[in-house]
């Protein structure tokens, strides 16, 4: 079971992301920006990270780089992609996945452990989750607003696409100024999906708040060994 | 050498953190009579020879595809500047 990683410019979580496959079992594969070649893998992770410095917006370049000539196609006929973060945003601007990431609401970097709920646990990535199961993982960005038209938001949720939302304490409000603290979403199919949080930290004891984020990998070799 | 220019800015309903910060600031060194910044994004993309239709047309797809992403913005100008200097200066 082959998970590909890919490595742009500037990722910076494409190594904890391979780790995390290979803590679950699974093998990792390096897949390179400039190589229009997925390797034959059965999964792709788009890391975290700033690739090639987020300049114009994030994600905008990363989107055009070759081997997104191959995922693009390939994730639109089935085939399983997790984008974490900078990851999400590739998704967003290659259209894969709705709406679009901009700067936080209240103009800082954040870097928290993030609570979680679970709003749909039928995605090839997350189907080891319950559903309405509160998780906690790590949230560090800059740019992490998730936004979208009504109507997109709307659709979003009528048809169960929004995989993640943050938890709001009372009077609160999310981390990074998301509309209706969607913090990650899937498309139609389900084997699409970007969330801002980083579950790829989370998955070993004495690194991070939890081993809430072992479950997307568990699901993700769960989807690929019965496919 | 001619010169295309393209402004791109926030569709209106999108929020727009660095006009903030600017709006924040501008009061403090006494500009107090705005009340609101939205801050765009201008391209000068050069070519040789003239800015025919074509090399606008091109402008256009590039400025819809690479350029701007139409979910949260809207490139708001295409335009020749031929004969201008220094168009994004």
């Amino acid at each position: 079971m082959k998970v590909g990683v890919v490595t742009f410019p500037g990722s910076l979580d494409d190594r904890d992301a391979a780790r995390a496959v290979r803590a679950v079992g699974g093998e990792p594969v390096s897949l390179w920006h400039g190589d229009a070649d997925l390797r034959g893998v059965d999964a792709v992770i788009l890391p975290g990270g700033f690739s090639y410095g987020d300049y114009l917006r994030c994600g905008a370049i990363a989107r055009f780089a070759p081997v997104m000539d191959q995922l693009v196609p390939a994730a639109r006929g089935g085939l399983p992609v997790l984008g974490i973060c900078n990851g999400f945003q590739v998704l967003t601007e290659s259209h894969l996945l709705p709406g679009a990431l901009i700067r936080n609401d209240h103009r800082k970097f954040n870097c928290v452990d993030t609570r979680l709920r679970v709003e749909n646990a039928q995605t090839a990535w997350t189907s080891d989750f319950e559903q309405g199961q509160e998780i906690t993982v790590v949230l560090k960005n800059g740019e992490g607003g998730f936004v979208a038209d009504e109507r997109t938001l709307d659709e979003l949720e009528g048809e169960g696409r929004v995989v993640f939302r943050y938890v709001v304490p009372e009077g609160g409000r999310n981390p990074n100024g998301s509309y209706r603290d969607i913090a990650g979403i899937t498309n139609e199919r389900g084997n699409v999906v970007g969330l801002m949080p980083h579950p790829e930290h989370c998955v070993e004891t004495g690194y991070g708040p939890s081993l809430d984020g072992l479950p997307f990998f568990t699901s993700i070799l769960k989807q690929v060994v019965s496919a | 050498m001619g010169n295309v220019v393209i402004d791109v800015m926030l569709k209106p309903e999108i929020l727009d953190p660095q006009g903030q910060a600017v709006n924040g600031a501008l009061p403090r060194l006494g500009f107090d009579q705005f009340t609101d910044v939205r801050q765009g994004k201008r391209f000068v993309l050069t070519v040789d020879g003239e800015v025919t239709d074509e090399v606008l047309e091109a402008a256009r797809k590039a400025a819809e595809t690479l350029l701007s992403n139409p979910v949260i913005e809207d490139v708001v100008s295409v335009r020749a500047a031929q004969d201008e200097k220094d168009p994004g200066r």
